[in-house]
């Protein structure tokens, strides 16, 4: 394939507001939508903002949405597109805009604060930890995310409703505590529950736009949030879990 | 102007990758309060792209390996330049520090009586390297991230306040070091979205900033790899040393261009993968160099093999040391058996299933599929040698991580001995547990000693306020301005081109006198827009670091007359044991506050204690050393 001239329009503003920019620019062969940015600043805009850091898709920085979609810029070929066809490239939308292509995503920080962490029996000494490959299976799918945060962008609990966004931890933290949920070793014992009543995963109406655009392919919402729905719900209608709810909390 | 923002710390850590992550551990743990400052986001680090494993004789898998064994094979890595008591230390507590690591979440694969599982790597005697996949950087870090979480809500709990004790500054970078009276006293920075500077008043910084990796064309490193950490130490009156030394991993991405240097991991050899040239040739086979005679496999089905039963044959030599497979692949290039887009071929899909690949080396499928249109599970991959690590770095002390200036410390990449001339693969993430930890505790020590701690003066946050503000000012004598794109793009064809993997005097002059050039050409850079979030005006702050880093590796390279590990020169091709304890340490001198000058001077490296020395046979010293340096071998003597 020949080099050729792409039109890209790309949101140029800040917290105060901004525009959609054109611009043609030089593409070559294999190129990602990444490497049109950084030519884009070498060339004509040299303080367009964009965050990214290892343009190999590891690292999860450089989530924008291209053509509405969200997608790491790193991992989107320019190929997908038609040479005529004008790729717009605009910051997530869920999180505030600090400039151009970067926006505040300090709100998944706080979230990950409210998840309790990891909590090992208290007598296991480092070493003799002892877990099998199919119990840690489960985790390690999990574990796999790059907090690039596009499944918090495109989930329409907080996208659509910024009241939400205090009580709806999304789909990475809601995930986060399946994840230790299914450790073999946390005993922590009340995660599902904690889900449920403090970190809002009753919003969720699984609708699976947070797999779907996960680019590290977790199935979110099958393997974490569906499985923790129904733990959750088990628990709260077992009779024998209720009675002992009812007589030994706290 | 704006009041400037001021923070006071018991420490501060520059850089958030691993080793920084686990230095902030220790210093909290020892009760200090800490700020921990990143150019990135929380969680971002460079350490996500290791990718193979964590080097640690844990012996799971082989019960042979021992410590002294892991210490040998890294010693023999770094062609005995090594900081012999930085590979002790590191070789005695690796195990101690994965195994902590699981006490914070981690979630290692597991073998079948369910301890962390071993892989082989380049290099390594035995399988030693716990890995998660081929994302054991990602877990590393979200491990030390999550812990320090965990330490917030801790802290939370017991003082109200998540940041009582630690706080992440992220998105900010640190432009100058504050020193009164020669000791640290604070660093000094800018938020990236706002340019807002700050000042952190601290007696201690630890530096944990990584490498240099984006001073090269083709690299595997990130726009972070500037050699912050490198520079700001050099201008505290701390040296560098090994600055020569450059790992060129055997196995980046060649094809597309845009993707070239990414790195294809070790693990893919580690697993069975067999590199072969355009003649369907595995010619590593090749490529065993006298010092290795002996150790590796002589044939196809020896190596072969060793990969089904360790203990039964040698080793394959598609995992000899990443130098020697880096210098073999330029080799078969050159001589015209490279693939169409100028690298080798890495085979996995004819070497198991398509479902054993996708499980063992997930994200290596992925990126092929998504970034090449190449399925790996059914053809060959394209490999050539991309820039990958700096074994050069700060001059620490090996048990506490101190810099020579007083209140300074260092760990992971941006420090520099423990991997002689050359690091094993696996060895850099557990360097920056083992020495992460090291450098905490030494910071923390240090604070704890201290009666008096030194105050930023006026004075000198102005001076930084005004250097950080330059590049908006432009020429001032009407010179053409310079774009900080532009200067980088030289700056990085030059180190690319004539202190490259392979390098020669005359070109390493031109190299020098280019760089010259661009530090002329650098008082004039330009950039344009405002300070929010103005990537034109980082690259400017960041250039000036980068140019006296490779100022560094060019001048210590074409000091060095012989080749070893990550320094191959074409006009002294051969390794000289006159050579082997000598060290080149780079200190800056002269009045230009931009970038100072470099000089070069050859130090001793410290004898290897007596009982380090027997961990090896002296037929196999007798490779490296002189004679002289034996004469007190117990073997000799006896």
């Amino acid at each position: 394939m020949a080099a050729y001239d792409a039109k890209m329009r790309v949101w140029r503003g800040d917290a105060s507001g901004g525009e959609l920019k054109d611009y043609t620019v030089e593409v070559n062969d294999g190129e990602v939508v990444l490497d049109i940015i950084h030519r884009l600043q070498q060339t004509q805009t040299g303080d367009l903002a964009v965050r990214w850091n290892c343009k190999a898709g590891k690292c999860g920085s450089c989530s924008a949405e291209i053509n509405g979609r969200p997608r790491l810029m790193c991992m989107t070929r320019m190929s997908t597109f038609g040479e005529d066809e004008v790729v717009t490239v605009t910051p997530m939308r869920t999180f505030p805009v600090m400039r151009d292509l970067v926006c505040d995503v300090s709100f998944n920080y706080e979230k990950a604060r409210e998840i309790p962490s990891f909590t090992p029996p208290k007598d296991l000494q480092p070493g003799e930890y002892r877990m099998a490959q199919e119990d840690v299976n489960r985790s390690q799918e999990f574990r796999k995310c790059i907090e690039c945060f596009l499944c918090q962008n495109v989930c329409h609990v907080n996208r659509d409703h910024e009241e939400n966004k205090e009580a709806f931890s999304g789909p990475r933290y809601l995930m986060r505590q399946a994840e230790l949920d299914m450790h073999p070793l946390d005993v922590h014992g009340r995660r599902a529950e904690q889900a449920q009543e403090e970190n809002g995963l009753g919003y969720c109406n699984i609708t699976k736009c947070c797999t779907e655009v996960c680019p590290e392919h977790i199935k979110i919402t099958d393997n974490a949030l569906i499985p923790m729905k129904e733990r959750a719900a088990d628990r709260k209608y077992d009779p024998i879990v209720w009675l002992g709810n009812k007589l030994f909390r706290r | 102007m704006s009041e400037l923002e001021r923070h006071e710390y018991d420490v501060v850590v520059i850089g958030a990758g691993g080793a920084g992550l686990r230095a902030v551990i220790e210093a909290r743990e020892r009760g200090l309060r800490v700020a921990v400052i990143t150019k990135s986001l929380f969680g971002k680090a460079h350490t996500v792209m290791a990718e193979g494993g964590c080097a640690a004789a844990m012996r799971n898998v082989n019960t042979k390996d021992s410590w002294q064994v892991h210490f040998g094979d890294t010693m023999r890595g770094g062609k005995f330049l090594n900081n012999w008591r930085m590979a002790e230390l590191h070789a005695q507590e690796a195990p101690d520090r994965v195994w902590e690591l699981e006490t914070y979440g981690a979630l290692f694969d597991r073998t079948k009586d369910g301890k962390i599982s071993q892989r082989n790597f380049g290099g390594h005697t035995y399988p030693r390297l716990a890995h998660v996949g081929d994302r054991t950087g990602l877990e590393i870090i979200r491990t030390l991230q999550q812990k320090i979480v965990s330490l917030q809500q801790e802290d939370k709990a017991e003082l109200g306040d998540y940041e009582a004790r630690i706080r992440v500054f992220h998105e900010v970078a640190v432009t100058e070091l504050i020193l009164e009276n020669g000791k640290v006293a604070g660093a000094f920075g800018y938020y990236r979205e706002t340019g807002e500077f700050v000042l952190f008043e601290a007696p201690a910084v630890v530096l944990a900033t990584g490498g240099i990796g984006k001073s090269y064309k083709v690299s595997s490193n990130s726009w972070e790899y500037t050699g912050d950490g490198h520079a700001l130490a050099l201008r505290a009156g701390s040296a560098l040393i090994n600055m020569e030394f450059i790992q060129f991993h055997p196995t980046g991405m060649v094809w597309p261009l845009s993707v070239k240097g990414i790195l294809v991991t070790e693990g893919v050899r580690g697993d069975g993968g067999v590199l072969k040239n355009s003649e369907g040739k595995r010619f590593m086979f090749d490529y065993i160099p006298d010092v290795f005679k002996g150790q590796y496999a002589e044939t196809e089905e020896e190596a072969d093999q060793w990969l089904k039963d360790n203990d039964s044959a040698r080793r394959t030599p598609d995992l000899l040391p990443r130098d020697e497979v880096a210098r073999a692949i330029n080799t078969e290039v050159k001589e015209g058996r490279g693939t169409p887009h100028g690298g080798v071929y890495l085979d996995i899909a004819s070497r198991m299933s398509s479902e054993e690949i996708k499980r063992r080396l997930p994200s290596m499928y992925h990126q092929f599929i998504e970034l090449a249109e190449v399925d790996i599970t059914t053809d060959e991959m394209e490999v050539g040698p991309t820039c990958h690590y700096v074994m050069g770095g700060i001059e620490v002390d090996p048990d506490s991580g101190a810099a020579a200036t007083p209140g300074l410390f260092a760990a992971g990449e941006c420090a520099g001995g423990m991997h002689g001339s050359n690091r094993l693969g696996g060895n850099s993430l557990s360097d920056l547990l083992v020495f992460g930890r090291r450098a905490g505790l030494g910071a923390a020590d240090y604070v704890r000693a201290m009666s008096d701690r030194p105050k930023v003066s006026d004075d000198s946050v102005e001076k930084a306020t005004a250097m950080a503000l330059a590049p908006f000012d432009g020429p001032g004598d009407g010179s053409a301005p310079e774009n900080p794109y532009t200067l980088q793009l030289d700056m990085q064809d030059t180190m690319n081109n004539l202190v490259g993997i392979i390098r020669k005097s005359d070109e390493m002059q031109e190299a020098l006198d280019k760089l010259q050039e661009l530090r002329r050409r650098y008082r004039n850079v330009k950039v344009e827009g405002d300070r929010k979030f103005n990537p034109g005006w980082h690259l400017a702050m960041d250039l000036r670091n980068m140019l006296l880093v490779s100022e560094s590796v060019a001048k210590s390279a074409i000091t060095r007359t012989e080749s070893r590990g990550g320094h191959t020169r074409d006009d002294y091709p051969q390794m000289d044991a006159q050579w082997r304890n000598a060290l080149l340490a780079c200190r800056v001198e002269g009045a230009d506050p931009v970038v100072p000058d470099v000089t070069v001077e050859k130090q001793r490296q410290v004898p290897m204690r007596p009982d380090l020395l027997e961990c090896f046979e002296l037929s196999e010293l007798e490779k490296y050393y002189t004679d002289d340096e034996l004469v007190e071998h117990p073997q000799r003597k006896g």
